[in-house]
């Protein structure tokens, strides 16, 4: 599975998602499923998905599907 | 008059991220919003952490105005049906549900919040004590409130800023909302004492509410064992935050580890992590452990608040005296509520607890005369802090899916469906989230051959247990 893969397959997982939801245009608490429950989830698989471990400041900085994608450039996981 | 404001008069009340606003600013505020609404009546209280929501609570409760305090996140279709059961003569909502509630007339409007009139003639009458309506299951759609008296607000309110020590110098944050008992006591508690509260929407997972609780100085935060989770998972022990003075927990037992570690953090950083125990029949609060006590009683909720007691009953109705035997956990208290409502007649009905609450909760007590809560007489989990009746649960699904069979069990934060077919469980899911309105993974489904039942036919939740 490409990192891209991975990273899609966490949200849809972790957040609950439904296969014709646009990734792109997620942000935190714009929808439902994606509240702070979700957050929890959705670090987590990330976590566990790329092996590596985000900090607080990353974890609080991770507002849309977006940001995240340049967040986890810095933990070496290119999507 | 339940809020004296004026006597705080330049003490600022409300903090948000634009803008402070005084005690006296306040008192403005919420009279106008008060003045707007003609008599003592019913209205319900869409509340979201704001100043307009907050003015408009502190107004109803000082003009006698009872307001039933509705979660803004409710689902459209529950809250046509309260206002249909209940009758309001007014709603004061945010604006963006203005579409919901399209048929009835806007008679106020301030900043983010109107008053809708209901046009409705036939009124139930309120029963002089009556000062607010709190939910408690209104998540899985029962329509059932919780009768506060003004009695029950002062006398919980004045109890908890005894035991946490809360003055004018104290500071909190709204991370909890007020139309769930623990934040409104929050709420209650620093207003009564003169004290600051900064208001915001966000949640521990943005950014701005950390600079808050920075730039703002916050002296107490308050949050259920959920937020203790995130709290963790954030490395808040890690995290710089010199005004921080005091920690509360309550909305559910904490999980014994995360207590050490809170109690810990505490000793070490100078600060008073305190666990407390409370139900939305006893106003807030019931019990709480000195912070002092923290390391020493890990997994104990303590002792009850000032001017209320504890006492143990085994099946049979006698007190348990022994240490360390468990029994039910009854309260006794002038903050324990009159009673239910499950009717717009009931609004009418006196007290019908006369200070004793029977909690539904399991406990026991030491030596030393601390109370540790060890299980449920009565079937329900908690749920982020919000209280799910799983018996109600079952019932909802049996209306809603067309199921051989169905039980639920799990545990708190986590609850489990076990069914006996396959394929529904996505279908069902997806229900529950939207009709309970917590996140969908907070559920699973789990598919048995057979429920376990006795020869009588009944469930056998003890066995569905041990299957998680």
């Amino acid at each position: 599975m490409s990192n891209l893969e991975k990273y899609d397959e966490a949200f849809r997982d972790s957040l609950k998602l439904n296969g014709d939801i646009a990734l792109d245009e997620l942000e935190y608490r714009k929808i439902k499923l994606w509240d702070s429950i979700g957050h929890m989830t959705l670090i987590s698989s990330l976590e566990n998905a790329f092996d590596i471990e985000i900090e607080t400041n990353d974890v609080i900085n991770f507002s849309s599907y977006k940001k995240g994608k340049q967040i986890l450039k810095k933990y070496g996981v290119e999507i | 008059m339940l809020f004296d404001l004026e006597c705080r008069n330049s003490n600022t009340a409300l903090i948000t991220e634009e803008k402070e606003m005084t005690y006296r600013q306040l008192m403005t505020l919420s009279t106008t919003i008060a003045n707007a609404v003609d008599e003592r009546q019913l209205i319900f209280l869409f509340c979201t952490n704001s100043r307009e929501s907050v003015a408009a609570y502190v107004g109803f409760m000082n003009r006698g105005i009872v307001p039933a305090m509705i979660d803004s996140a409710l689902d459209t279709e529950l809250a046509s049906r309260l206002i249909e059961i209940y009758r309001p003569a007014y709603l004061f909502l945010p604006k963006n549900l203005r579409e919901s509630f399209a048929a009835y007339e806007e008679t106020f409007r301030i900043r983010n919040y109107i008053l809708l009139s209901t046009s409705e003639k036939n009124f139930y009458p309120l029963n002089d004590e009556l000062a607010l309506l709190m939910t408690i299951s209104g998540s899985t759609g029962s329509p059932k409130f919780v009768r506060q008296t003004y009695k029950n607000i002062q006398a919980n309110t004045t109890a908890i800023i005894e035991y946490l020590n809360i003055d004018e110098r104290d500071r909190a944050i709204t991370n909890l909302p007020m139309n769930y008992v623990y934040g409104l006591s929050v709420l209650n508690t620093h207003l009564w004492a003169g004290a600051s509260i900064v208001v915001t929407d966000k949640t521990l997972f943005q950014k701005e509410f950390w600079s808050l609780m920075r730039d703002k100085a916050i002296t107490n935060f308050n949050g259920v064992p959920y937020t203790f989770e995130m709290l963790k998972r954030l490395r808040f022990f890690k995290m710089e935050l010199p005004a921080l003075k005091k920690i509360t927990q309550a909305g559910g037992k904490l999980d014994p580890e995360l207590h050490l570690k809170f109690a810990e953090y505490a000793e070490r950083n100078g600060k008073k992590f305190f666990v407390m125990y409370g139900a939305a029949e006893a106003t807030a609060r019931m019990g709480y452990l000195p912070a002092e006590k923290s390391l020493q009683k890990i997994g104990s909720m303590g002792i009850a608040i000032p001017g209320g007691k504890f006492e143990l009953i085994d099946n049979n109705g006698q007190a348990v005296e022994t240490v360390d035997t468990i029994g039910e956990l009854i309260y006794y208290g002038s903050n324990v509520s009159m009673g239910y409502a499950e009717s717009g007649e009931d609004l009418s009905l006196g007290d019908e607890r006369h200070g004793r609450l029977e909690t539904g909760d399991l406990a026991k007590r030491d030596a030393e005369g601390y109370y540790t809560i060890v299980g449920r007489k009565k079937r329900f989990l908690k749920m982020f802090g919000k209280r799910v009746n799983l018996q109600e649960v079952e019932h909802l699904l049996r209306n809603k899916f067309d199921l051989l069979d169905v039980a639920c069990g799990g545990k708190d934060d986590k609850l489990t469906v076990f069914i006996t077919q396959e394929n529904v469980d996505t279908e069902l899911i997806t229900y529950l989230s939207a009709k309970l309105n917590l996140h969908p993974s907070a559920f699973s489904v789990k598919v048995l051959s057979a429920i376990p039942k006795n020869s009588s036919g009944k469930i056998i939740y003890g066995e569905l247990e041990k299957l998680q």
